[in-house]
């Protein structure tokens, strides 16, 4: 197939950047989002202009590496990552446009590659179990129900590849956020820091500069782990609890 | 037995230096040897910790691991890694689970028992006090991956499911889903954001490690590039870790993250670590095959499939282009059933991929072709779904089929599904001891970095074991006794040494960028991969071999001729990044043949066409070539490689009675 | 290039956007318990002009002899009035906020539903309280009568001016009419994704069941708000009311 892409250019954090159109003949519907953008570079180099960067690693849908917009939708049309999206998924003649995460607290570095430190950051204020090596007591001194367990792994599928952040109107790391105060909520091991954590992890967010959530629940469609938008009433339960418990 | 001359022809493709040994493991039972290592290893004041400093390359479970350990010991600890997340190492991508000794079913596991499945596994190349080790401390990870939040599958009693995995008549894996790998990492990474919230350590994500800098002969630093503004850096400290992956990019197509490179352990290597075994490589028989030349990667199907599905191709070439659903049951060959009756299509992983390539090589491949061949065969769940009902299937094997589906477009439930054996682990890493020291004093290589555990074939989810063994448990303790002795005389970021360094790494990105040829750097690892996939894949020979290493050497000086890396190295460049790994791959993978070269047995996933028994089984030489391989680099430039130096550390088995594998 | 930090030191959840999500939320409630009971007032006007004002009247004797007259309504005033310029608060710090978490928006504008509900909730917002102020003068403030048909005389009932029969009044000119409706359509756009939303910002949506019930109280309410409010004022244009 044929297609007319439309790609985001910048050349650097503080460059202005630009929309270019491309054209790229002879995709097949095999290649993967990616491997159609690798081709197009190849091409590039061959004419003399510098390669799109984008960010890719596993390219296998497990990173969270990569993450572009692709004709408004993050992650494209399907539900899934950008680089487990394929090219079947369009058609001879269209046109695509491509563009990067948008938010104050992913600024991008480069074409389509953003910096989402933002999200380490909100981990580092609580999204974690203090346990040192070697403390840990014997597995099964603590039975977790299959229930709560099987609760935790959905929630703690996440990838932290921002798509719900680049999809929310107010460009809100909450789903982001609300898989991880699930997972760890929901485990026994997680109880006595779980007040804190939900705090910590809320104020961080929004120290960041991420909008905040007004329950659109855009992101819990653009996620491509499909974690559901009840993580983040959990995320507003345990706060509401936090207040009550700490004051 | 065909083997040639065993007074080894080196071919002049390298000389035999002196004989190396392990000098750390205690000389005690092995079962005491690493408490009595424990014990003697010198230990740190508290308050003197925070004065001794670790750098630590990369953040998979090894990595992460050891960094958010030896943060909370309370050491100064900087980690580096090339993605823009700790959480992003390419460890998130293992899918099976995590082996260890726990014995949860009371099925008769044991430490011995997963010490001796490991060796045995291994095909015998393995060093066995460092696997005894790792079944020693096995059970200790999972406790402390359950502590920090990992959601491992469980049972309805609440208490933890295992499976079995690899072949193993123990039930002895833990899991999460599909994706162990992905939720012990992030146990992982958050440890260690927690440490960078401490302050212990220090993350420099984008960052790539492009040297080494030893000074007095001990590591002390590297240089780094920082991806997103092409700074060049250098970082100093006591002692450097590398857990930098695996090297099975040199491939191209690999079931690898898109990353993954040896340049921080090859550029280790270039100053002095000795490399062990480099020609070991896993081929997985169930990857999806290649659909077209712009293919980026390969996908891992699990080893799993294999219990429902038959493996075939057709009888005759002429039939593989048809529907599959129209070829009729007397014109199928389902080959692994034929040739092994016994064990049909649960044969080994490097047989399964073998006879593969073999039919393929026939011309009887299927799916789309490929240059000249299809390289494809059938996995077909038809009688299975017959038997069990699509039900049952779907409950089994549900998102393994949509993934399938996914990438593919063609429903397993409807159409055969194709696949073809892949690279996906080198079981080859940086020679280290028992202390997981290298060859370069202060400088520590863990997880598939290094080539401790595996010996000649990895067993299925054993490398999470190791790497986060390493990572927990071993190197806090080995590298303590290192950093008693510390902290070092401090070195100056003006010394000769780090500006010779610094001055090596922009000297090869000034080349690189300068060379303005006319091919792109994809181009020339493609051409590398293919060379490698061809002569140093699942079958080597002498003359497949001698012949590779030629082209290599061609590839090479025409990189070094024509690569064309455009723009500029002061801003995030992945042409450079990418440009800089095939560099590397292209030594390194003149190394892996020569190493394969020299290796004329077959042992695990190196298969010599020579060193076969008439039914075409692996037939290994214990004789001759019971020791690990650790190659010496011998100087050079840039794209220059002189003779390497083979170094041999033989394998004493005190503990395990060695025995030929057989599955006939 | 900004470069955050790690926040040190003491956070509470006071401070966060989530509370403000709480503020509106239970401001929210309040609305909706209010508006719901107003519905049910202005029902009255079927039994008559005079039924509704002695309603109204019943408000205003409300908790009498503990407040003065008035005193429960004035109460209650003032506190829709706070929730009010809170929940309009917390609305405008997030919408801003929103704005400047993406200052360069999408060369492609997002299809999805997300983008659209936050516009409505918004812009619905406002066009609610701007109608509200007209409405407050209308029958609260200055007791307007734009219907000349009426005298001042005949808005009276025993001598006193009936609110009743302003409203009677009011309804009877269709343009009045059509603006109410289309405040009612903006107030059940804001109810119907609002009360599911104030659920969900309580916590209350945990699982497939509360949540679909959450999603259909919050139908209900606006369906019935909306048809609740919407027959007075129909009724009375097609004659059928008069008041009297
Ligand atoms: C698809 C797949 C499935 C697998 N499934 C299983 C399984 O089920 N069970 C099992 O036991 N094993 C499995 N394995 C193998 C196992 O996942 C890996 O061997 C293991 O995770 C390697 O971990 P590591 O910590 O050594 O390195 P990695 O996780 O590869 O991490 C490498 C780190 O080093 C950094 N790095 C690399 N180079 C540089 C550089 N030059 N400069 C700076 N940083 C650098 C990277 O950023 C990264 O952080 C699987 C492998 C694959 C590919
Ligand atoms: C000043 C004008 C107003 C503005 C700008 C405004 C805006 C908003 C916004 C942005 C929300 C948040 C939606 C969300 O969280 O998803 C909201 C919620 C809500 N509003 Fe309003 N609103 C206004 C007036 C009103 C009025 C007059 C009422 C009552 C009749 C009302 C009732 C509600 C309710 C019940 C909610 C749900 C609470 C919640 O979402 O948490 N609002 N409003
Ligand atoms: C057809 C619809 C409506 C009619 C006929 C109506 C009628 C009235 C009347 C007659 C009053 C004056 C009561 C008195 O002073 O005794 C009043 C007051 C009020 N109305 Fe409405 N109303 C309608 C819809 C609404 C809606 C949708 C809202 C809110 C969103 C609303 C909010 C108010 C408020 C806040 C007051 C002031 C109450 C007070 O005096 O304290 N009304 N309304
Ligand atoms: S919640 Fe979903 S969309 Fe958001 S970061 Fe995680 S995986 Fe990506
Ligand atoms: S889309 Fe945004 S508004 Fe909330 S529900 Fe999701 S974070
Ligand atoms: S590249 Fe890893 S998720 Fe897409």
């Amino acid at each position: 197939m044929n297609l007319t892409l439309n790609i985001w250019r910048q050349d650097g954090p503080n460059a202005q950047g630009r929309m270019v159109t491309y054209q790229l003949a002879d995709v097949s519907e095999h290649m993967s989002f990616l491997e159609m953008l690798d081709v197009l570079n190849e091409q590039l180099v061959e004419k003399g202009e510098e390669p799109i960067a984008f960010d890719s690693d596993c390219r296998e849908g497990i990173c969270g590496m990569c993450g572009l917009m692709i004709n408004g939708k993050a992650h494209g049309p399907e539900v899934t990552t950008t680089c487990q999206l394929h090219m079947r998924s369009f058609h001879d003649g269209d046109t695509i446009t491509i563009e990067p995460w948008r938010a104050t607290a992913f600024p991008v570095l480069r074409d389509l590659v953003v910096d989402r430190s933002a999200f380490d950051r909100i981990i580092q204020s609580g999204g974690f179990i203090s346990v040192n090596t070697g403390a840990a007591p014997e597995s099964h001194s603590v039975p977790v129900p299959k229930a709560k367990a099987d609760r935790a792994f959905e929630s703690a599928k996440c990838i932290g590849c921002g798509a719900c952040v680049a999809a929310c109107p107010n460009a809100a790391g909450m789903l982001f956020m609300g898989a991880k105060v699930t997972h760890l909520g929901e485990l026994p091991q997680g109880q006595p820091e779980r007040w804190a954590r939900v705090v910590k992890m809320v104020s961080q967010h929004d120290h960041e500069g991420f909008g905040g959530c007004t329950n659109t629940g855009a992101c819990a469609d653009a996620c491509p782990k499909e974690i559901p938008l009840d993580v983040i009433n959990q995320l507003n339960k345990d706060l509401l609890a936090a207040m009550r418990v700490r004051g | 037995m065909t083997i040639t001359n065993p007074a080894a022809d080196t071919f002049g493709m390298y000389t035999v230096g002196d004989k190396i040994a392990d000098t750390k493991a205690p000389d005690t039972p092995i079962d005491k040897m690493w408490t009595t290592r424990k014990f003697d290893a010198a230990l740190v004041n508290p308050s003197n910790r925070r004065k001794l400093s670790v750098i630590i390359v990369g953040t998979g479970l090894a990595g992460a691991a050891a960094a958010a350990s030896l943060g909370e010991a309370g050491y100064n600890v900087q980690v580096f890694f090339y993605q823009d997340s700790a959480r992003r190492a390419h460890s998130i991508a293992a899918q099976g689970g995590i082996n260890a000794a726990k014995n949860y079913n009371g099925d008769g596991d044991s430490v011995y028992r997963l010490f001796y499945d490991t060796v045995k596994g291994g095909d015998y190349r393995a060093r066995e006090t460092n696997v005894y080790r790792l079944a020693e401390v096995s059970a200790n990870i999972i406790d402390q991956c359950v502590a920090q939040g990992v959601p491992f599958a469980r049972e309805y009693g609440g208490l933890l499911d295992n499976r079995s995995f690899g072949g193993t008549q123990v039930a002895r894996t833990f899991y999460a889903a599909g994706q162990t790998g992905q939720q012990l990492l992030i146990g992982a990474y958050q440890a260690l954001e927690r440490q960078v919230a401490k302050g212990t350590v220090k993350e420099f994500k984008r960052h790539e490690m492009l040297e080494l800098i030893v000074v007095d002969g001990r590591a002390r630093g590297i240089v780094a590039r920082n991806m997103a503004t092409g700074e060049l850096e250098t970082h100093l400290a006591d002692a450097v870790v590398l857990a930098s992956g695996g090297y099975g990019n040199v491939f191209f197509l690999s079931t690898n993250a898109m990353g993954c490179n040896v340049t921080a352990t090859w550029r280790a290597h270039r100053k002095g670590a000795y490399f062990g075994n480099p020609c070991y490589t896993q081929i997985h028989p169930t990857c999806i095959p290649v659909a077209g030349d712009y293919q980026s990667k390969l996908t891992l199907m699990s080893e799993s499939l294999r219990n429902d599905g038959r493996i075939w191709v057709p009888k005759r070439a002429e039939d593989c282009d048809k529907d599959p659903r129209q070829i009729p049951e007397e014109d199928r060959d389902y080959y692994l059933e034929r040739i092994y009756p016994a064990f049909g299509n649960l044969v080994p992983r490097d047989i399964a991929s073998r006879q593969a390539k073999n039919v393929c090589d026939e011309g009887r491949g299927v799916g789309p072709k490929v240059g000249d061949f299809r390289r494809g065969v059938y996995l077909d769940f038809a009688e299975s779904i017959e038997r069990l009902g699509r039900a049952a299937i779907e409950e089994k094997y549900g998102n393994l089929f949509d993934m399938y589906a996914q990438i593919t477009g063609e429903s397993p439930y409807e159409v055969p599904m194709r696949i073809y054996p892949a690279v996906h682990y080198t079981m080859g890493g940086l020679w280290v001891d028992y202390d997981l020291q290298t060859s370069i004093t202060g400088l520590y290589a863990a997880g598939e970095a290094n080539f401790s555990d595996h010996g000649a074939n990895r067993l299925g989810a054993s490398s999470l074991m190791q790497c986060l063994g390493d990572g927990y448990f071993v190197l806090p303790n080995t590298i303590r006794d290192y950093l008693a002795h510390g902290p070092f005389e401090k070195v100056s970021p003006d010394a000769p040494e780090v500006a010779a360094a610094l001055a090596a790494a922009k000297g090869r990105i000034d080349r690189l960028m300068s060379v303005n040829g006319d091919r792109s750097v994809d181009s020339f690892h493609k051409e590398l991969g293919h060379i490698m996939w061809e002569y140093c894949g699942m079958e080597r020979t002498e003359e497949g071999l001698l012949k590779a290493i030629g082209l290599i050497r061609s590839l090479r000086e025409e990189f070094w001729r024509n690569v064309r890396v455009l723009g500029s190295a002061d801003t995030l460049n992945q042409s450079l990044e990418r440009a800089g790994r095939v560099a590397d791959f292209l030594e390194l993978g003149e190394l892996m043949c020569i190493d394969a070269l020299h290796r004329r047995e077959s042992c695990g996933g190196h298969f010599r066409g020579e060193s076969q028994t008439e039914d075409g089984e692996a037939l290994r030489h214990d004789d001759e070539f019971l020791y690990v391989a650790a190659w010496e680099f011998a100087g050079g430039e840039d794209g220059v490689f002189g003779t390497p130096v083979l170094h041999k550390e033989d394998l004493v088995y005190k503990s395990i009675e060695l025995k030929q594998r057989s599955y006939k | 290039m900004a470069t955050q930090t790690l926040l040190k030191g003491e956070t509470t959840a006071r401070r966060t956007t989530v509370f403000m999500k709480v503020l509106m939320a239970s401001t929210g409630a309040l609305f909706v318990f209010y508006v719901l009971m107003h519905m049910y007032g202005n029902l009255k006007i079927f039994a008559g002009a005079k039924a509704f004002d002695e309603y109204a009247e019943h408000l205003r004797e409300m908790l009498v002899p503990i407040l003065p007259y008035s005193g429960f309504l004035w109460l209650f005033r003032v506190l829709l009035v706070v929730a009010l310029l809170v929940h309009a608060y917390a609305a405008f710090t997030l919408w801003s906020r929103a704005n400047s978490a993406r200052p360069q928006r999408y060369a492609v504008k997002s299809a999805a539903k997300g983008a659209a509900r936050s516009k409505m909730m918004r812009w619905g917002g406002i066009t609610l309280l701007t109608w509200l102020i007209f409405h407050l003068v209308q029958f609260t403030i200055a007791k307007v009568n734009f219907n000349g048909a009426f005298s001042a005389e005949a808005l009276k009932i025993d001598g006193h001016a009936s609110t009743g029969m302003l409203v009677v009044a009011s309804f009877k000119l269709w343009w009045v009419v059509l603006i109410y409706l289309i405040a009612l359509v903006a107030l059940g756009m804001h109810l119907f994704h609002g009360v599911w939303s104030g659920a969900q910002t309580l916590g209350w949506t945990n699982s497939a069941r509360s949540r679909k019930l959450a999603h259909t109280v919050a139908h209900l309410v606006a369906a019935v708000v909306v048809i609740g409010f919407a027959v007075p004022p129909l009724a009375i244009l097609a004659g059928l009311v008069t008041g009297k």
